[in-house]
């Protein structure tokens, strides 16, 4: 259920969502931490579900000493008026029994606040790979069906490649083809949703591995600039996004320092 | 996974894995069995005497969870008398069987989640957990318990235990600075704050996070003191830690500040040395 922080309902007429996919890594969740850290959004309401595990901390994008006291908590909704862009972040992982619930809320909230289009960042496992996708780029998409007459041709300009169907069973030719996206946790099922449902959804993902995926979420979030142009590239060198301090202390505590 | 320092961990994934059989139609039977289940699982509050308890308006509520936040308001609270159960928060899950839903209350000593009323001032109430709240049942939890009073100006107050190596900080901790708390309040919450707040990127998690959550998008003011402690049982020393917690509300809550060790006792026993190398 969406909980507004203010005492209306923000409009989203005609804004772009972009949400992550709790996948491996956690790559669109820390692409999603650098986007609203560096556009500096502002927090205008909570997804307050029991779906998602609870938890509660600080303000993960505190700037200043007097705004790192705000609470923020599992599945938060940002807002950008300006750029027509709301961000939704999710903090926790789904619990396994209700993820089709979690699906069901999300695909009914995207469309009683008619977002143009949905961007879902994701991830998949980079071992799973078979021998098309380990050559070239690791970044893939996904168009569902209404999004696909308005934006395949650009992102065929840009040289994005298409997440390849995967043969059910390899070698015999004819056989049935699917979409598998292995370790990509709700990815798959909702894009199906968006697909059956009609809605304008894109899903950007890149293979990786568990680790320390800062790297690769760099490369999600630049990818995805490329396409939405939400930050302007300077004309040398990448945009410069802001990690937000939440992410310190990524390999845990310091170092006791009688080791040395 | 092999972290910086180059140790192998065991890593679950937090993406979920893509489970086909989601994908199948699913028939009646397994959906009557789902149900069950979730039925079985449901988190509700059932109070002792008969009449009606909706009706009873809060102003204070204390929640305790965990072995040393219990303890702490067993030994420095309710030791002092003046408080009467009123209730108990009854659920079943794989770790909780004994407070699934009976009608006999749960035998003293038992792991249970009793709510208590404050007999002079009925208005102050306090919940102590010390049974085990499953992941999936803390939002139903979180719901029900704040669902349950009238509120009347309520404050809540969280007290709760973590362990210390959950603690990240750019320093070394060293053993003498343990243990202390930590605090997170709401954006209601106006009152004074008796220790730190919690730094990023330290985070909560659990029951006190479910609480804390819930009051926060419904505007209640609330707060969480969270008790970082290095010892791995209930220990005294931990629980008196909690003492300036409650010092915001000492106007509404008469404290036993030094508690005999008899009473201390039955709070700790439960890390005797059971045997060892040299006893």
């Amino acid at each position: 259920m969406f909980i507004s922080t203010g005492s209306g309902d923000p409009s989203f007429k005609g804004f772009t969502l972009v949400m992550p996919a709790v996948s491996v890594g956690n790559v669109g969740q820390l692409a999603v931490d650098l986007l609203i850290s560096t556009l500096n959004m502002p927090k205008v309401g909570y997804l307050h579900t029991d779906c998602l595990i609870p938890m509660a901390g600080n303000n993960p994008y505190a700037t200043c000493a007097e705004d790192a006291s705000q609470l923020s908590t599992n599945a938060e909704v940002y807002s950008h008026s300006d750029l027509k862009l709301a961000v939704l972040q999710i903090r926790t992982p789904i619990i396994q029994t209700k993820v089709r619930s979690f699906r069901k809320l999300l695909v009914s909230w995207i469309k009683s606040c008619g977002f143009v289009k949905t961007v879902l960042l994701s991830s998949s496992h980079a071992y799973q790979r078979d021998d098309r996708q380990l050559l070239g780029t690791s970044l893939r998409y996904l168009l569902t069906p209404p999004l696909q007459k308005l934006e395949v041709q650009r992102v065929e300009e840009l040289g994005w490649r298409e997440m390849e169907r995967i043969s059910l069973f390899p070698d015999i030719p004819d056989s049935e083809q699917r979409l598998y996206i292995p370790g990509g946790g709700v990815t798959k099922a909702l894009y199906t949703d968006c697909c059956t449902e009609d809605i304008s959804m894109a899903v950007v993902l890149i293979f990786c591995s568990e680790g320390d995926n800062i790297a690769d979420a760099f490369m999600l979030i630049n990818h995805l600039n490329e396409w939405l142009h939400l930050l302007e590239k300077p004309t040398q060198g990448s945009v410069k996004w802001r990690v937000p301090p939440s992410w310190r202390l990524l390999f845990g505590s310091g170092i006791p320092p009688l080791l040395f | 996974m092999a972290t910086f320092f180059g140790e192998v961990l065991s890593v679950y994934s937090r993406a979920v894995e893509e489970d086909d059989d989601d994908d199948l139609t699913q028939n009646e039977e397994d959906e009557e069995i789902r149900r069950e289940i979730e039925e079985k699982r449901s988190v509700c509050v059932q109070w002792m005497s008969q009449t009606d308890k909706r009706s009873v308006s809060c102003s204070h509520l204390i929640i305790a969870v965990g072995l040393n936040a219990t303890g702490f308001t067993s030994a420095y609270v309710l030791s002092c008398g003046g408080w009467s159960a009123v209730g108990r928060v009854s659920l079943w899950n794989e770790r909780s069987h004994s407070s699934s839903r009976t009608d006999a209350a749960p035998a003293p000593g038992q792991p249970a989640c009793v709510l208590y009323q404050q007999e002079h001032n009925p208005s102050v109430m306090m919940c102590v957990c010390t049974c085990y709240v499953a992941e999936d049942q803390l939002f139903q939890w979180a719901e029900e318990v704040l669902g349950c009073v009238q509120k009347r100006a309520l404050t809540v107050t969280v007290l709760s235990d973590c362990v210390l190596a959950e603690y990240k900080a750019s320093d070394y901790l060293s053993g003498n600075s343990t243990p202390f708390l930590r605090a997170l309040k709401t954006a209601t919450y106006t009152g004074a704050v008796a220790c730190p707040l919690l730094e990023q990127p330290n985070i909560i998690t659990g029951l006190s996070a479910a609480v804390l959550s819930h009051c926060q998008v419904h505007q209640i003011p609330a707060v969480v003191y969270q008790c970082y402690s290095d010892v791995t049982h209930p220990d005294s020393v931990t629980m008196e830690t909690y003492k300036a917690a409650l010092t915001g509300v000492s106007a509404a809550v008469k404290m036993n500040l030094c508690p005999t060790s008899d009473i201390l006792q039955k709070f700790t026993r439960a890390s005797d040395v059971q045997s060892n190398l040299y006893t």
